[in-house]
Protein backbone atom coordinates (compact mmCIF):
# COMPACT_ATOMS: atom_id res chain seq x y z
CA UNK A 1 0.00 0.00 0.00
CA UNK A 2 1.30 3.60 -0.88
CA UNK A 3 0.62 6.38 0.37
CA UNK A 4 0.03 9.28 -0.82
CA UNK A 5 2.14 12.10 0.91
CA UNK A 6 0.05 15.24 -0.46
CA UNK A 7 -2.99 13.76 1.22
CA UNK A 8 -1.08 13.40 4.90
CA UNK A 9 -0.08 16.96 5.22
CA UNK A 10 -2.30 19.77 5.23
CA UNK A 11 -1.60 22.53 2.15
CA UNK A 12 -2.21 25.14 4.20
CA UNK A 13 0.42 27.88 4.52
CA UNK A 14 1.31 28.29 7.79
CA UNK A 15 4.21 26.82 9.04
CA UNK A 16 3.29 22.82 11.17
CA UNK A 17 4.13 22.96 14.93
CA UNK A 18 4.91 19.55 15.16
CA UNK A 19 6.29 16.88 11.91
CA UNK A 20 6.28 13.60 12.44
CA UNK A 21 7.77 11.73 9.17
CA UNK A 22 8.20 7.98 8.56
CA UNK A 23 7.84 6.86 11.75
CA UNK A 24 8.42 3.40 12.78
CA UNK A 25 8.84 1.29 15.86
CA UNK A 26 9.59 -2.06 15.93
CA UNK A 27 9.69 -4.21 19.21
CA UNK A 28 11.73 -7.09 18.49
CA UNK A 29 10.25 -9.00 15.38
CA UNK A 30 6.59 -6.71 16.19
CA UNK A 31 6.68 -3.97 13.71
CA UNK A 32 4.16 -2.11 15.94
CA UNK A 33 3.62 1.45 13.60
CA UNK A 34 5.36 2.07 10.31
CA UNK A 35 5.54 4.68 8.42
CA UNK A 36 3.06 7.12 9.99
CA UNK A 37 3.37 11.07 8.78
CA UNK A 38 1.46 13.87 10.20
CA UNK A 39 2.04 17.60 10.78
CA UNK A 40 0.08 19.50 13.29
CA UNK A 41 -0.47 22.95 12.78
CA UNK A 42 -0.48 25.78 15.42
CA UNK A 43 -3.71 26.34 17.36
CA UNK A 44 -4.76 22.63 15.71
CA UNK A 45 -6.71 20.04 17.72
CA UNK A 46 -5.65 16.82 15.85
CA UNK A 47 -6.68 13.58 16.70
CA UNK A 48 -5.32 10.29 15.98
CA UNK A 49 -8.27 7.44 15.89
CA UNK A 50 -8.46 3.51 14.87
CA UNK A 51 -9.21 0.41 16.49
CA UNK A 52 -7.48 -1.67 19.22
CA UNK A 53 -4.03 -2.24 18.54
CA UNK A 54 -3.71 -0.33 15.83
CA UNK A 55 -0.33 1.43 17.24
CA UNK A 56 -1.91 4.96 18.58
CA UNK A 57 -0.18 4.81 21.93
CA UNK A 58 3.52 3.75 20.40
CA UNK A 59 3.06 6.71 18.27
CA UNK A 60 2.08 8.87 20.97
CA UNK A 61 4.84 6.97 23.30
CA UNK A 62 7.85 8.36 20.39
CA UNK A 63 6.35 11.89 19.68
CA UNK A 64 6.63 12.42 23.20
CA UNK A 65 9.94 11.05 24.28
CA UNK A 66 8.80 7.84 26.37
CA UNK A 67 10.25 5.71 23.15
CA UNK A 68 12.91 6.29 20.68
CA UNK A 69 11.82 5.90 17.39
CA UNK A 70 13.52 2.93 15.18
CA UNK A 71 13.37 5.32 12.03
CA UNK A 72 12.12 8.65 11.67
CA UNK A 73 12.06 11.79 12.44
CA UNK A 74 9.83 14.24 15.59
CA UNK A 75 10.39 17.66 14.73
CA UNK A 76 8.73 20.49 17.22
CA UNK A 77 8.62 23.94 16.13
CA UNK A 78 11.54 23.54 14.23
CA UNK A 79 13.93 21.61 16.24
CA UNK A 80 14.03 17.81 15.93
CA UNK A 81 13.19 16.33 19.52
CA UNK A 82 13.03 12.37 18.96
CA UNK A 83 16.65 11.69 20.61
CA UNK A 84 16.06 13.85 23.23
CA UNK A 85 16.02 12.84 26.89
CA UNK A 86 12.49 13.35 28.16
CA UNK A 87 12.84 16.30 30.39
CA UNK A 88 14.52 18.09 27.73
CA UNK A 89 10.98 17.23 25.42
CA UNK A 90 9.15 18.83 27.94
CA UNK A 91 11.48 21.97 28.34
CA UNK A 92 10.74 22.45 24.53
CA UNK A 93 7.16 22.84 24.82
CA UNK A 94 5.50 19.54 24.71
CA UNK A 95 3.69 17.23 27.33
CA UNK A 96 1.06 14.71 27.89
CA UNK A 97 -1.28 12.69 30.24
CA UNK A 98 -1.62 9.15 29.91
CA UNK A 99 -4.40 6.62 29.46
CA UNK A 100 -3.93 5.30 33.31
CA UNK A 101 -3.60 8.85 34.88
CA UNK A 102 -0.51 9.34 36.16
CA UNK A 103 -0.23 11.92 39.47
CA UNK A 104 1.64 11.99 42.21
CA UNK A 105 -0.94 10.28 44.03
CA UNK A 106 0.51 10.63 47.80
CA UNK A 107 0.85 14.28 47.13
CA UNK A 108 -1.04 17.33 47.32
CA UNK A 109 -3.03 18.53 44.44
CA UNK A 110 -0.85 21.99 45.09
CA UNK A 111 2.15 20.41 44.87
CA UNK A 112 1.24 18.46 41.50
CA UNK A 113 0.98 21.79 40.10
CA UNK A 114 4.30 23.10 41.46
CA UNK A 115 6.25 20.17 40.56
CA UNK A 116 5.66 20.59 36.52
CA UNK A 117 6.63 24.35 37.26
CA UNK A 118 10.13 22.75 38.94
CA UNK A 119 12.23 24.03 35.67
CA UNK A 120 10.89 27.11 34.97
CA UNK A 121 11.71 27.68 38.42
CA UNK A 122 15.37 26.66 38.53
CA UNK A 123 17.06 29.19 40.96
CA UNK A 124 19.78 26.66 42.71
CA UNK A 125 20.24 24.66 45.61
CA UNK A 126 21.79 27.35 48.01
CA UNK A 127 18.94 29.85 46.72
CA UNK A 128 16.61 27.11 48.00
CA UNK A 129 18.28 26.32 51.29
CA UNK A 130 18.89 30.20 52.31
CA UNK A 131 15.01 31.20 50.83
CA UNK A 132 16.33 34.06 48.87
CA UNK A 133 13.92 36.73 48.25
CA UNK A 134 14.30 35.69 44.45
CA UNK A 135 13.71 32.10 45.47
CA UNK A 136 10.07 33.62 47.70
CA UNK A 137 9.29 35.41 44.74
CA UNK A 138 9.58 32.38 42.86
CA UNK A 139 7.64 30.25 44.68
CA UNK A 140 4.82 32.64 45.76
CA UNK A 141 4.31 33.47 41.51
CA UNK A 142 4.60 29.75 40.92
CA UNK A 143 1.61 28.94 43.65
CA UNK A 144 -0.69 32.18 41.90
CA UNK A 145 0.04 30.13 38.33
CA UNK A 146 -1.32 27.05 40.17
CA UNK A 147 -4.10 28.68 41.91
CA UNK A 148 -5.20 29.97 38.50
CA UNK A 149 -5.35 26.47 36.74
CA UNK A 150 -7.48 25.16 39.69
CA UNK A 151 -9.92 27.46 39.03
CA UNK A 152 -10.02 26.86 35.18
CA UNK A 153 -10.14 23.22 35.86
CA UNK A 154 -12.52 23.64 39.30
CA UNK A 155 -10.55 22.20 41.77
CA UNK A 156 -9.53 25.24 43.55
CA UNK A 157 -11.61 23.91 46.64
CA UNK A 158 -9.60 20.25 47.02
CA UNK A 159 -6.20 22.28 46.55
CA UNK A 160 -4.98 20.31 49.75
CA UNK A 161 -5.97 16.99 49.16
CA UNK A 162 -3.94 14.53 48.14
CA UNK A 163 -4.11 14.02 44.74
CA UNK A 164 -4.75 10.30 45.19
CA UNK A 165 -8.14 10.77 46.63
CA UNK A 166 -9.69 12.58 44.44
CA UNK A 167 -12.88 11.61 41.80
CA UNK A 168 -11.54 9.94 38.88
CA UNK A 169 -12.87 12.57 36.58
CA UNK A 170 -10.94 15.39 39.06
CA UNK A 171 -7.75 13.21 38.90
CA UNK A 172 -8.05 13.82 34.73
CA UNK A 173 -8.75 17.21 34.78
CA UNK A 174 -5.90 17.73 37.29
CA UNK A 175 -3.72 15.94 34.83
CA UNK A 176 -4.41 18.00 32.10
CA UNK A 177 -3.87 21.18 34.68
CA UNK A 178 -0.42 19.94 35.16
CA UNK A 179 0.57 20.12 31.76
CA UNK A 180 -0.67 23.17 30.66
CA UNK A 181 0.91 25.22 33.78
CA UNK A 182 3.72 24.43 31.63
CA UNK A 183 2.87 26.57 29.20
CA UNK A 184 3.47 23.91 26.32
CA UNK A 185 3.24 24.64 23.04
CA UNK A 186 1.62 21.03 22.11
CA UNK A 187 -0.49 19.00 25.02
CA UNK A 188 -1.01 15.32 24.15
CA UNK A 189 -3.78 13.29 25.48
CA UNK A 190 -4.03 9.55 25.80
CA UNK A 191 -7.82 8.95 25.79
CA UNK A 192 -8.63 11.99 27.83
CA UNK A 193 -12.41 10.99 27.84
CA UNK A 194 -11.56 7.47 29.11
CA UNK A 195 -13.76 6.44 31.92
CA UNK A 196 -16.10 9.71 32.30
CA UNK A 197 -19.53 10.19 31.80
CA UNK A 198 -21.26 11.79 29.51
CA UNK A 199 -21.76 15.41 31.05
CA UNK A 200 -17.44 14.62 31.95
CA UNK A 201 -17.37 14.23 28.56
CA UNK A 202 -18.74 17.37 27.47
CA UNK A 203 -16.67 19.07 30.24
CA UNK A 204 -13.64 18.13 29.24
CA UNK A 205 -14.73 18.89 25.24
CA UNK A 206 -14.97 22.85 25.95
CA UNK A 207 -11.96 22.66 28.33
CA UNK A 208 -10.01 21.49 25.07
CA UNK A 209 -11.83 24.49 23.02
CA UNK A 210 -11.41 26.90 25.94
CA UNK A 211 -7.71 25.75 26.26
CA UNK A 212 -6.64 26.04 22.31
CA UNK A 213 -8.61 29.28 22.18
CA UNK A 214 -7.34 30.86 25.73
CA UNK A 215 -4.02 29.64 25.74
CA UNK A 216 -3.02 28.85 22.32
CA UNK A 217 -2.27 25.60 22.73
CA UNK A 218 -2.23 23.00 20.15
CA UNK A 219 -3.82 19.60 20.89
CA UNK A 220 -3.18 15.69 19.48
CA UNK A 221 -5.34 13.22 21.26
CA UNK A 222 -5.74 9.70 21.14
CA UNK A 223 -9.52 9.28 21.79
CA UNK A 224 -11.97 6.68 21.44
CA UNK A 225 -15.36 8.18 22.11
CA UNK A 226 -16.19 9.02 18.00
CA UNK A 227 -18.92 11.70 19.71
CA UNK A 228 -16.04 13.88 21.13
CA UNK A 229 -13.57 13.81 18.40
CA UNK A 230 -15.60 14.21 15.87
CA UNK A 231 -17.11 17.28 17.39
CA UNK A 232 -13.85 18.54 18.40
CA UNK A 233 -10.86 17.72 15.95
CA UNK A 234 -9.36 19.85 12.72
CA UNK A 235 -7.95 17.20 11.30
CA UNK A 236 -8.14 13.51 12.12
CA UNK A 237 -5.54 11.01 11.47
CA UNK A 238 -7.05 7.02 11.13
CA UNK A 239 -4.36 3.94 11.61
CA UNK A 240 -5.05 0.54 11.14
CA UNK A 241 -1.93 -1.95 12.00
CA UNK A 242 0.40 0.13 12.95
CA UNK A 243 -0.28 2.06 9.92
CA UNK A 244 -1.67 5.47 8.55
CA UNK A 245 -4.90 4.75 6.29
CA UNK A 246 -6.25 8.12 5.91
CA UNK A 247 -6.16 11.93 6.97
CA UNK A 248 -8.83 14.39 6.68
CA UNK A 249 -11.35 16.74 8.34
CA UNK A 250 -13.90 14.72 10.56
CA UNK A 251 -16.42 14.88 7.26
CA UNK A 252 -13.59 13.28 4.88
CA UNK A 253 -13.42 10.58 7.59
CA UNK A 254 -16.82 10.29 8.51
CA UNK A 255 -17.17 9.16 4.74
CA UNK A 256 -14.02 8.06 3.36
CA UNK A 257 -14.54 3.75 2.43
CA UNK A 258 -10.95 2.73 4.36
CA UNK A 259 -12.25 4.14 7.58
CA UNK A 260 -15.46 2.94 7.14
CA UNK A 261 -14.07 -0.99 6.25
CA UNK A 262 -11.51 -0.47 9.11
CA UNK A 263 -14.20 0.42 11.73
CA UNK A 264 -16.91 -1.77 10.48
CA UNK A 265 -15.56 -4.49 8.25
CA UNK A 266 -16.47 -5.25 4.37
CA UNK A 267 -19.61 -6.64 3.44
CA UNK B 1 14.60 -3.82 94.13
CA UNK B 2 12.00 -2.31 91.35
CA UNK B 3 14.04 0.49 91.88
CA UNK B 4 17.30 -0.63 90.72
CA UNK B 5 15.70 -2.27 87.95
CA UNK B 6 13.84 0.70 86.50
CA UNK B 7 17.15 2.67 87.06
CA UNK B 8 19.21 0.18 84.79
CA UNK B 9 16.00 0.18 82.37
CA UNK B 10 16.47 3.83 81.85
CA UNK B 11 20.49 3.50 81.42
CA UNK B 12 19.50 0.59 78.49
CA UNK B 13 16.85 3.19 77.04
CA UNK B 14 19.80 6.28 76.88
CA UNK B 15 22.07 3.32 75.30
CA UNK B 16 19.62 2.25 72.77
CA UNK B 17 18.69 5.56 71.84
CA UNK B 18 22.27 6.18 71.41
CA UNK B 19 22.91 3.72 68.83
CA UNK B 20 19.64 3.72 67.45
CA UNK B 21 20.91 7.66 66.42
CA UNK B 22 23.68 6.14 64.53
CA UNK B 23 21.67 3.59 63.10
CA UNK B 24 19.16 5.88 61.51
CA UNK B 25 21.19 8.14 60.78
CA UNK B 26 22.78 5.79 58.55
CA UNK B 27 19.62 3.91 57.73
CA UNK B 28 18.04 7.61 55.61
CA UNK B 29 20.97 6.94 52.60
CA UNK B 30 19.92 3.26 52.23
CA UNK B 31 15.94 4.60 52.42
CA UNK B 32 16.28 7.86 50.14
CA UNK B 33 18.59 5.53 47.39
CA UNK B 34 15.91 2.74 46.96
CA UNK B 35 12.63 5.07 47.51
CA UNK B 36 13.87 7.04 43.99
CA UNK B 37 15.97 4.19 41.70
CA UNK B 38 15.53 1.08 44.07
CA UNK B 39 18.25 0.03 44.34
CA UNK B 40 20.18 -1.34 47.51
CA UNK B 41 23.39 0.95 47.64
CA UNK B 42 25.74 -1.77 49.39
CA UNK B 43 28.72 0.70 49.23
CA UNK B 44 26.78 2.45 51.88
CA UNK B 45 28.52 1.14 54.91
CA UNK B 46 31.83 2.57 53.18
CA UNK B 47 31.20 5.66 52.47
CA UNK B 48 29.80 5.90 56.48
CA UNK B 49 33.70 4.70 57.23
CA UNK B 50 35.31 7.25 55.17
CA UNK B 51 33.07 9.84 57.08
CA UNK B 52 34.35 8.16 60.24
CA UNK B 53 37.81 8.54 58.74
CA UNK B 54 37.72 12.16 57.99
CA UNK B 55 36.19 12.61 61.52
CA UNK B 56 39.02 11.31 63.08
CA UNK B 57 41.46 13.49 60.64
CA UNK B 58 40.01 16.20 61.30
CA UNK B 59 39.86 15.92 64.88
CA UNK B 60 43.73 14.92 65.21
CA UNK B 61 44.72 17.97 62.94
CA UNK B 62 42.50 20.67 65.21
CA UNK B 63 44.30 19.24 68.35
CA UNK B 64 47.55 19.40 67.41
CA UNK B 65 46.71 23.03 65.72
CA UNK B 66 45.65 23.87 69.69
CA UNK B 67 42.01 24.36 68.89
CA UNK B 68 40.22 23.09 72.18
CA UNK B 69 36.78 24.75 71.64
CA UNK B 70 34.34 22.19 71.72
CA UNK B 71 31.55 23.54 69.31
CA UNK B 72 34.22 24.87 67.15
CA UNK B 73 36.32 21.19 66.40
CA UNK B 74 32.40 19.21 66.03
CA UNK B 75 31.33 22.26 63.60
CA UNK B 76 34.78 22.32 61.38
CA UNK B 77 34.97 18.67 61.38
CA UNK B 78 30.93 18.21 60.19
CA UNK B 79 31.81 20.82 57.71
CA UNK B 80 34.50 19.05 55.89
CA UNK B 81 33.68 15.62 56.57
CA UNK B 82 30.24 16.26 55.00
CA UNK B 83 31.80 17.86 51.93
CA UNK B 84 34.73 15.33 51.60
CA UNK B 85 31.97 12.12 52.14
CA UNK B 86 29.81 13.78 49.89
CA UNK B 87 31.50 14.26 47.08
CA UNK B 88 32.45 10.23 47.15
CA UNK B 89 28.52 9.62 47.44
CA UNK B 90 28.69 11.97 44.43
CA UNK B 91 31.42 9.82 42.48
CA UNK B 92 30.03 6.87 43.30
CA UNK B 93 26.89 7.26 42.25
CA UNK B 94 28.25 8.92 38.38
CA UNK B 95 30.87 6.06 38.21
CA UNK B 96 29.36 3.01 39.20
CA UNK B 97 25.48 3.40 38.82
CA UNK B 98 24.65 6.10 36.40
CA UNK B 99 26.28 4.19 33.25
CA UNK B 100 24.30 1.50 34.53
CA UNK B 101 20.78 3.21 34.38
CA UNK B 102 18.14 0.82 32.62
CA UNK B 103 20.05 -1.90 33.06
CA UNK B 104 18.50 -5.12 34.81
CA UNK B 105 18.45 -4.83 38.60
CA UNK B 106 21.17 -7.03 39.34
CA UNK B 107 23.74 -5.23 37.61
CA UNK B 108 23.97 -1.95 39.88
CA UNK B 109 23.89 -4.61 42.85
CA UNK B 110 26.99 -5.99 42.05
CA UNK B 111 28.44 -2.98 40.87
CA UNK B 112 27.86 -1.82 44.33
CA UNK B 113 29.16 -4.77 45.91
CA UNK B 114 32.50 -3.84 44.12
CA UNK B 115 32.40 -0.23 44.97
CA UNK B 116 32.15 -1.27 48.48
CA UNK B 117 34.74 -4.04 48.17
CA UNK B 118 36.84 -1.47 46.67
CA UNK B 119 36.44 1.62 48.90
CA UNK B 120 37.83 -1.14 52.04
CA UNK B 121 40.92 -1.92 50.25
CA UNK B 122 41.24 1.67 49.13
CA UNK B 123 40.96 3.02 52.72
CA UNK B 124 43.61 -0.33 54.09
CA UNK B 125 46.03 0.86 51.46
CA UNK B 126 45.90 4.66 52.10
CA UNK B 127 45.19 4.65 55.86
CA UNK B 128 46.56 0.60 57.26
CA UNK B 129 44.31 -2.26 58.30
CA UNK B 130 44.89 -1.74 61.47
CA UNK B 131 42.74 0.80 64.55
CA UNK B 132 43.36 3.82 64.00
CA UNK B 133 42.82 5.65 67.93
CA UNK B 134 42.37 9.25 69.42
CA UNK B 135 42.19 10.91 72.47
CA UNK B 136 38.09 11.57 73.28
CA UNK B 137 37.34 14.90 72.75
CA UNK B 138 34.48 15.36 74.62
CA UNK B 139 34.53 13.69 78.11
CA UNK B 140 32.41 13.11 81.25
CA UNK B 141 28.78 13.21 81.98
CA UNK B 142 25.85 13.31 84.36
CA UNK B 143 25.77 10.76 87.09
CA UNK B 144 22.08 9.74 88.41
CA UNK B 145 20.49 7.81 91.39
CA UNK B 146 21.50 6.98 94.84
CA UNK B 147 25.18 6.78 96.00
CA UNK B 148 27.08 3.56 96.19
CA UNK B 149 24.12 1.51 94.12
CA UNK B 150 23.71 1.32 90.25
CA UNK B 151 23.12 4.81 88.82
CA UNK B 152 22.18 6.21 85.61
CA UNK B 153 24.78 7.66 83.28
CA UNK B 154 24.93 10.11 80.86
CA UNK B 155 27.62 11.19 78.72
CA UNK B 156 28.08 14.71 77.40
CA UNK B 157 28.51 12.55 74.24
CA UNK B 158 25.54 11.47 74.44
CA UNK B 159 23.52 14.26 74.32
CA UNK B 160 25.97 15.65 71.66
CA UNK B 161 25.03 12.75 69.08
CA UNK B 162 21.28 13.36 70.04
CA UNK B 163 20.98 16.55 69.51
CA UNK B 164 23.15 16.53 66.44
CA UNK B 165 20.66 14.05 65.08
CA UNK B 166 17.96 15.71 65.49
CA UNK B 167 18.38 18.34 64.21
CA UNK B 168 20.31 17.13 60.78
CA UNK B 169 16.52 14.87 60.89
CA UNK B 170 14.52 18.01 61.35
CA UNK B 171 16.38 19.62 58.43
CA UNK B 172 16.20 16.60 56.09
CA UNK B 173 12.31 16.66 56.86
CA UNK B 174 12.23 20.20 56.10
CA UNK B 175 14.31 20.05 53.13
CA UNK B 176 12.32 17.16 52.09
CA UNK B 177 8.90 18.28 52.77
CA UNK B 178 9.42 22.13 52.17
CA UNK B 179 11.64 22.86 49.45
CA UNK B 180 11.65 22.84 45.83
CA UNK B 181 14.49 20.20 45.44
CA UNK B 182 12.86 18.04 48.24
CA UNK B 183 9.52 18.38 46.28
CA UNK B 184 11.26 16.93 43.22
CA UNK B 185 12.64 14.16 45.21
CA UNK B 186 8.90 12.93 46.46
CA UNK B 187 7.64 13.23 42.60
CA UNK B 188 10.82 10.83 41.66
CA UNK B 189 10.23 8.70 44.40
CA UNK B 190 6.75 8.11 43.44
CA UNK B 191 6.99 8.10 39.63
CA UNK B 192 10.51 8.80 38.30
CA UNK B 193 9.54 8.37 34.68
CA UNK B 194 6.60 10.57 35.15
CA UNK B 195 8.59 13.13 36.73
CA UNK B 196 11.00 13.18 33.68
CA UNK B 197 8.36 13.85 31.33
CA UNK B 198 7.67 16.90 33.46
CA UNK B 199 10.56 18.28 32.90
CA UNK B 200 12.79 17.26 36.10
CA UNK B 201 16.43 15.98 35.11
CA UNK B 202 16.28 12.58 37.52
CA UNK B 203 19.88 12.13 37.14
CA UNK B 204 20.12 15.34 39.10
CA UNK B 205 17.90 14.18 41.56
CA UNK B 206 19.95 10.97 42.19
CA UNK B 207 22.96 12.85 42.49
CA UNK B 208 21.00 14.75 45.03
CA UNK B 209 19.76 11.83 46.97
CA UNK B 210 23.16 10.41 47.29
CA UNK B 211 24.86 13.26 48.24
CA UNK B 212 22.40 13.86 51.20
CA UNK B 213 22.53 10.18 52.19
CA UNK B 214 26.55 10.40 52.43
CA UNK B 215 26.39 13.69 54.15
CA UNK B 216 24.05 12.04 56.91
CA UNK B 217 26.06 8.95 56.87
CA UNK B 218 29.33 11.42 57.30
CA UNK B 219 27.52 12.58 60.62
CA UNK B 220 26.96 9.69 61.99
CA UNK B 221 30.77 8.54 60.94
CA UNK B 222 31.66 11.80 63.05
CA UNK B 223 29.74 11.20 65.77
CA UNK B 224 30.74 7.31 65.92
CA UNK B 225 34.57 8.44 65.92
CA UNK B 226 33.95 11.00 68.53
CA UNK B 227 32.17 8.55 71.03
CA UNK B 228 34.50 5.55 70.82
CA UNK B 229 38.07 7.30 69.51
CA UNK B 230 38.40 4.62 67.01
CA UNK B 231 38.01 3.34 63.46
CA UNK B 232 39.06 0.71 61.19
CA UNK B 233 38.52 0.02 57.31
CA UNK B 234 36.26 -2.56 58.44
CA UNK B 235 33.56 -0.72 60.57
CA UNK B 236 31.36 0.10 57.06
CA UNK B 237 30.56 -3.50 56.68
CA UNK B 238 28.62 -4.03 59.99
CA UNK B 239 27.06 -0.52 60.53
CA UNK B 240 26.09 -0.62 56.70
CA UNK B 241 24.37 -4.61 57.34
CA UNK B 242 22.47 -2.85 60.58
CA UNK B 243 21.66 0.56 59.20
CA UNK B 244 20.75 -1.69 56.01
CA UNK B 245 18.24 -3.81 58.60
CA UNK B 246 16.58 -0.57 59.91
CA UNK B 247 16.02 0.84 57.00
CA UNK B 248 13.80 -2.75 56.03
CA UNK B 249 12.38 -2.96 59.37
CA UNK B 250 11.07 0.67 59.22
CA UNK B 251 9.91 0.31 55.40
CA UNK B 252 12.47 0.71 52.90
CA UNK B 253 12.02 3.51 51.16
CA UNK B 254 9.85 5.58 54.01
CA UNK B 255 12.75 8.61 55.62
CA UNK B 256 10.58 8.60 58.85
CA UNK B 257 10.69 4.52 59.08
CA UNK B 258 14.59 4.53 58.46
CA UNK B 259 14.37 6.66 61.97
CA UNK B 260 11.81 4.72 63.68
CA UNK B 261 13.90 1.50 62.32
CA UNK B 262 17.07 2.85 63.45
CA UNK B 263 15.90 3.88 67.16
CA UNK B 264 14.05 0.11 67.57
CA UNK B 265 17.06 -1.48 66.30
CA UNK B 266 19.01 0.29 68.98
CA UNK B 267 17.01 -0.22 71.34
CA UNK B 268 16.45 -3.84 70.81
CA UNK B 269 20.30 -4.85 70.46
CA UNK B 270 20.46 -2.72 74.23
CA UNK B 271 17.88 -4.34 75.90
CA UNK B 272 19.61 -8.05 74.48
CA UNK B 273 22.87 -6.88 75.76
CA UNK B 274 21.47 -5.88 79.10
CA UNK B 275 19.04 -8.51 80.00
CA UNK B 276 20.33 -11.84 78.10
CA UNK B 277 23.64 -12.08 77.07
CA UNK B 278 26.14 -8.92 74.74
CA UNK B 279 26.60 -12.08 72.29
CA UNK B 280 22.49 -12.07 71.61
CA UNK B 281 22.34 -8.75 70.64
CA UNK B 282 22.90 -9.42 67.01
CA UNK B 283 20.24 -12.48 67.08
CA UNK B 284 17.57 -9.91 68.84
CA UNK B 285 18.17 -7.23 66.11
CA UNK B 286 17.89 -9.56 63.29
CA UNK B 287 15.11 -11.67 64.43
CA UNK B 288 13.12 -8.39 65.13
CA UNK B 289 13.75 -8.15 61.64
CA UNK B 290 12.51 -11.73 60.14
CA UNK B 291 9.91 -10.99 62.97
CA UNK B 292 8.13 -7.64 61.41
CA UNK B 293 9.13 -8.52 57.88
CA UNK B 294 6.52 -11.57 58.67
CA UNK B 295 3.63 -9.71 60.14
CA UNK B 296 4.26 -6.63 57.69
CA UNK B 297 6.30 -7.36 54.78
CA UNK B 298 6.38 -3.54 53.86
CA UNK B 299 8.15 -2.81 57.53
CA UNK B 300 6.50 -0.44 60.15
CA UNK B 301 6.08 2.50 58.05
CA UNK B 302 6.41 1.36 54.49
CA UNK B 303 3.67 1.26 51.32
CA UNK B 304 2.65 -1.43 49.64
CA UNK B 305 4.44 -1.03 46.54
CA UNK B 306 2.23 0.36 43.94
CA UNK B 307 2.00 -1.33 41.03
CA UNK B 308 3.66 0.82 37.79
CA UNK B 309 2.24 0.18 34.48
Amino acid sequence: MSLDLAKTTPATGASPLLQVRDLSMRFGGLLAVDGVQFDVLPDQIFAIIGPNGAGKTTVFNCVGGFYRPTTGSVVLDGQPIHHLPSHRIAQCGLVRTFQNVRLFKTMTVVENLLISQHTQLETGLLAGLFKTPRYRRAEAEALDRAAFWLEKVGLLAVANREAGNLAYGQQRRLEIARCMITQPKLLMLDEPAAGLNPQETRDLDRLINELRAGHGVAVLLIEHDMSLVMGISDRILVMEYGRPIATGTPAEIRSNPKVIKAYLGEE
Amino acid sequence: MSGFSLLEFIQQIINGLTLGSIYALIAIGYTMVYGIIGMINFAHGEIYMIGAYVGLLVITVLGLLGVDSISLVLLATLAISILVTGSYGWTVERLAYRPLRGSPRLVPLISAIGVSIFLQNYVQLGQGARDVSMQPVLTGGWRFGPEGDFQVYLSYMQVLIAVVTVSFMTGLTLFIGRSRMGRACRACSEDRAMANLLGIDTDRVIALTFVLGAALAAVAGVLVSMYYGLVNPFIGFIAGLKAFTAAVLGGIGSIPGAMLGGVVLGLAESFASAYLQTEYKDVVAFGLLIGVLLVRPTGLLGRPDVEKV
